[in-house]
């Protein structure tokens, strides 16, 4: 079946590469993308980093040249939510009730937020997934307020790490046993603890959080499972995200923890998705969904050449990366906190390291501790699967 | 084809390499990339292009003429 009508419900990272292979790669039939921010497609990383630190202007962070947009001849709707997706009658309706027709379709509506289950409204407590977010909290670090930051995955040490290079007093508090373990396992995850008290963020980890204190409708402080209390101007929530996909219940589109795909992107005939919405089966690590900027890229490319017809298994090799203070981790594959983990080379603490994970004699994934240029070589050992280094060459090298 | 790297916003991932090993490289200290030509012959235009569009902090702006 040629496609002559192609809407991508997202215009994001995920959302604009897909736009883009789709011309690339031949489509010249009406292309329209709808986007709930009211802005021209762009990246989040920095939001977190030179956003949040006061470094960049948001100009600085588009995806794209305005000439660049013009030139995929689309039609852009943004500043417009799609409410609901009607499978069979081909047709996705916005929040303003407009109607919009197509055959192929491309969800990439990414992920929101998760909230504390005790939320309520209260000024100083903040949540970082847009530009509005980021302009926002960055605004509120100015005055050099207290901070708690509230989960420490990527995203919430990254922000504790710009709060304490601003001046911030900051704490870190995780339920887990040390910031990021999730994402790189316990020995790195205990250097990155190490990191952030080396700066001075008080990491309190093992420990939950119960409920906030307010003064007149303002954040005062975080009570935590212990029964203590941290004072707080600022309160960032970083707790996680939950897929976009409330737009599609009903739709009878197979939703779950994410839009369900198959190995080549596509959750029902000519509708796929791609980013941090789309859960799909990686013919190597099975059902995975993948919140990492890197993803949005090349899942953007494979769901768009799914939809033309090129259908290859979407295999990627996984990439992420973060930045606290000085240090850049990168990691391949898909670290996870039971496997086998080794330092290969560097590694005294605090200094810079690569190291690999592995299961059953085999190398699954590498991260390295400012080592951009082992992170490459690391990856092509992820590839291979390459044997488990023997215990000499770990330690002569290490 | 001219080809800029922005190299504040190169998060040294090294996808470029992967993509035109014959193009790019990147710095040992820092992993920052850097071009290898100037001017890239048109069998590898495709590469380049792809590099350009997998980059993850989209450091790479390629201009044809
Ligand atoms: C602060 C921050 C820092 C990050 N840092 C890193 C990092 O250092 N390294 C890394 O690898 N990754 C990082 N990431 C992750 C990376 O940014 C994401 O993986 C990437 O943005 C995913 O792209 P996407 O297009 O799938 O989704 P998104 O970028 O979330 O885009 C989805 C878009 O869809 C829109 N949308 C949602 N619902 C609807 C609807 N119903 N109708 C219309 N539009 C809708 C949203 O408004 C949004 O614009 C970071 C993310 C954040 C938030
Ligand atoms: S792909 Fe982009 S971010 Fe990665 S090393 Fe190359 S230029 Fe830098």
């Amino acid at each position: 079946m040629t496609l002559s009508r192609i809407v991508v419900v997202g215009a994001s990272a995920a959302g604009l590469t897909a736009a883009e292979t789709l011309r690339r790669e031949g489509f010249t039939g009406r292309l329209t993308l709808i986007g709930e921010e009211q802005h021209p497609p762009y990246d989040r990383p920095p939001l977190s980093k030179q956003i949040l630190k006061g470094e960049w202007q948001p100009e600085r962070i588009a995806l794209r040249p305005a000439e660049a947009l013009d030139g995929l001849d689309a039609e852009w709707l943004l500043g417009r939510k799609a409410v609901s997706l009607d499978v069979a009658g081909r047709t996705i309706e916005l929040a303003d009730g407009v109607q919009v027709p197509f055959d192929g379709l491309v969800v990439a509506t990414g992920v929101r937020p998760r909230r504390l289950p005790f939320a309520r409204e209260l000024d100083g407590v903040h949540a970082l997934r847009d530009l509005e977010d980021a302009l926002k909290l960055r605004d509120s670090l100015r005055s050099v307020p207290s901070v708690v930051v509230i989960g420490a995955g990527f995203l919430g040490a990254e922000a504790a790490a710009v709060a304490r290079e601003l001046g911030c007093p900051v704490s870190l508090v995780d339920p887990l046993s040390a910031p990021m373990v999730r994402q790189l396992g316990g020995d790195v995850a205990s250097r990155v603890a190490s990191l952030h008290r080396a700066h001075g963020v008080d990491v309190r980890c093992d420990t939950g959080v119960t409920g906030f204190t307010e003064d007149r409708g303002r954040v005062a402080g975080v009570r935590l499972d212990d029964g203590s209390e941290i004072p707080a101007e600022v309160v960032l929530v970083a707790i996680g995200s939950v897929p976009a996909v409330e737009w599609l219940r009903d739709s009878g589109l197979p939703v779950g923890d994410g839009v369900l795909c198959d190995e080549f992107c596509e959750a029902a005939p000519g509708i796929v998705a791609a980013g941090d919405v789309a859960s799909w089966v990686h013919p190597d690590h099975g059902r995975i969904r993948v919140e990492h900027r890197m993803n949005a890229t090349e899942q953007g490319m494979a769901a768009a050449r799914t939809l033309l017809g090129r259908r290859l298994p979407f295999a990627p090799v996984p990439y992420f990366w973060t930045d606290q203070y000085d240090v850049k981790i990168q990691a391949y594959g898909r670290p996870c906190a039971d496997a086998d983990f080794t330092v290969v080379s560097g590694g005294p603490d605090g200094g810079p390291f690569a190291g690999v994970y592995g299961q059953n004699g085999r190398i699954t994934a590498g991260v390295t501790w400012n080592m951009p240029r082992e992170a490459r070589a690391l990856r092509a050992q992820v590839i291979e699967r390459a044997p488990w280094p023997r215990p000499a060459a770990a330690a002569a090298n290490g | 084809m001219k080809i800029h790297i922005d190299e504040a916003k190169c998060v040294g991932g090294g996808q470029c390499v992967v993509a035109a090993p014959e193009v790019f490289d990147q710095r040992d200290e820092d992993g920052v990339a850097f071009l290898l030509m100037e001017n890239p012959g048109s069998e590898l235009h495709a590469s380049v292009q792809e590099a350009a569009l997998l980059c993850p902090a989209v450091a790479i702006a390629v201009a044809e003429r």
